[in-house]
């Protein structure tokens, strides 16, 4: 077992999710219920607006966004252009703008290149289009292998990409977010923009997958 | 600063271990860290370049063993208390101290998607043109500052290409000391995987890192 995996497991196990007979709280829950408790106490938070914050994460974002995004830009060339352009607007066209997206550049795979977004130094992710990061993404081997061994980092995945595909791997380290816009699957033609949108999966809007048939899309 | 947080090149972690059908929480105290710091920000006595450096700042050994979250929680009660919204006695009694007037929070329910979907743009005009053109080379400085920073280690002293100019930004360095926002062109920089990790590197490609002009000197 790995690191991240070993701790992401303890964090389960305290909070008692891992094996549904261990209902005791972690000491961390513990810990942050106090918290609460402490701070609408002194008027600092008003928990109507913690669960607002919640829902929004839980309903509002998520990788469903982005799936639109690519899928509009696989099916109109004037968007794609745009979206290439100043992916900010484009994105924002269709609704899909604010916290952790605020400044979007779309990065596009083709035969020759794939790209692989990253953040070594903390865990920056386009929220906006893809909601809140997985853990894998957010964990310390992500982040130390992305950049020194993409290749590796991808086969990880089940992702061999040929000897000739150039990788370009992008560290997140300001406020500007990437979106990998992955290649149209062969055997899409004549599928709506809809149906399209269910072939992108968040994975591979990140760069760790590739769009596929049948694939396992964004939900 | 040089710290455990600064993870790219890395060994040691093993396999990146994604998860299928991740929730979006592992449990629900991960939530409420999330909506606090998201709430907890809306006092405006920090920013987000702060909240990066609370977040690395912690000893090593403490963030390595903490999941993303547990991260979270401890850089939002190092916080607090610095910057003097809940004292270390309230927060270890779980009480505001005696004759503490209760506030009012400055984020209500309603306002919270109209708050995300705003988010916090880091986008600043500047006075001064660019140095530095796309296409141009440039070399990183060799620097090891103890503040925060976004330049990652493994990209220090090495040479890369200017490939897009992504505008003025807000300069963590200053901005997370609270020394003001100090805007800098704000570039993606490319290095060939061969000038990072040398002859002998895993793979063919570069790596893009956004980096701020004082990071960069003329190659």
């Amino acid at each position: 077992m790995t690191a991240d995996s070993e701790k992401q497991e303890r964090a389960d196990h305290e909070s008692g999710h891992d094996h549904g007979h261990q209902h005791v709280p972690s000491d961390t829950a513990l810990r942050v219920k106090a918290l609460e408790s402490l701070l609408v106490e002194k008027g600092l938070v008003d928990p109507a607006a913690l669960d607002a914050f919640i829902d929004y994460y839980e309903h509002e974002v998520g990788p469903r966004n982005g799936a639109k995004v690519v899928a509009r830009a696989w099916t109109d060339p004037e968007f794609r252009a745009w979206l290439m352009k100043d992916a900010t607007a484009a994105v924002a066209s269709l609704g899909y703008m604010g916290r952790q997206g605020e400044h979007l550049v779309a990065v596009e795979n083709t035969p020759q290149t794939h790209n692989l977004v990253v953040c070594t130094l903390c865990s920056c992710y386009p929220w906006s289009v893809l909601g809140l990061p997985p853990v894998w993404y957010k964990s310390d081997a992500y982040r130390a292998k992305a950049v020194i061994d993409p290749r590796g980092t991808l086969r990880d995945f089940g992702l061999e990409l040929g000897p000739e595909v150039e990788i370009k791997v992008w560290d997140s380290t300001a406020e500007i977010r990437y979106l990998v816009i992955p290649e149209r699957p062969a055997g899409s033609e004549g599928l709506s923009e809809e149906a399209l949108a269910d072939l992108v999966s968040r994975d591979a809007m990140i760069g760790t997958a590739k769009a596929a048939l049948g694939g396992d899309a964004a939900s | 600063m040089n710290g455990i947080h600064d993870m790219g090149g890395m060994h040691g972690f093993g396999p990146v271990e994604p998860e299928a059908d991740e929730p979006l929480f592992h449990a629900p105290w991960e939530s409420r860290v999330l909506a606090m710091t998201l709430a907890m920000a809306g006092w405006g006595r920090w920013n987000i370049d702060a909240s990066r450096f609370a977040r690395e700042s912690a000893p090593p050994e403490l963030y390595l063993r903490s999941t993303y979250y547990e991260r979270w929680l401890e850089g939002l009660c190092k916080l607090m208390v610095e910057r003097g919204l809940l004292t270390e006695e309230e927060l270890a009694k779980g009480h505001p101290a005696p004759g503490t007037e209760k506030a009012t929070p400055p984020v209500a329910a309603e306002r919270v998607p109209a708050i995300l979907r705003s988010g916090g743009p880091t986008e600043r005009s500047l006075e001064a043109q660019p140095r530095y053109r796309i296409g141009e080379q440039v070399r990183t400085r060799n620097i090891h500052p103890e503040g925060h920073t976004r330049l990652p280690r493994y990209a220090r002293g090495k040479t890369g290409e200017i490939a897009m100019l992504h505008g003025g930004h807000v300069f963590p360095d200053s901005n997370a000391h609270f020394a003001g926002e100090a805007p800098q062109p704000l570039y993606s920089v490319s290095f060939d995987a061969k000038e990072l990790w040398g002859p002998e590197a895993a793979f063919d490609g570069a790596v893009h890192i956004d980096l701020w002009e004082s990071y960069l000197e003329p190659a």
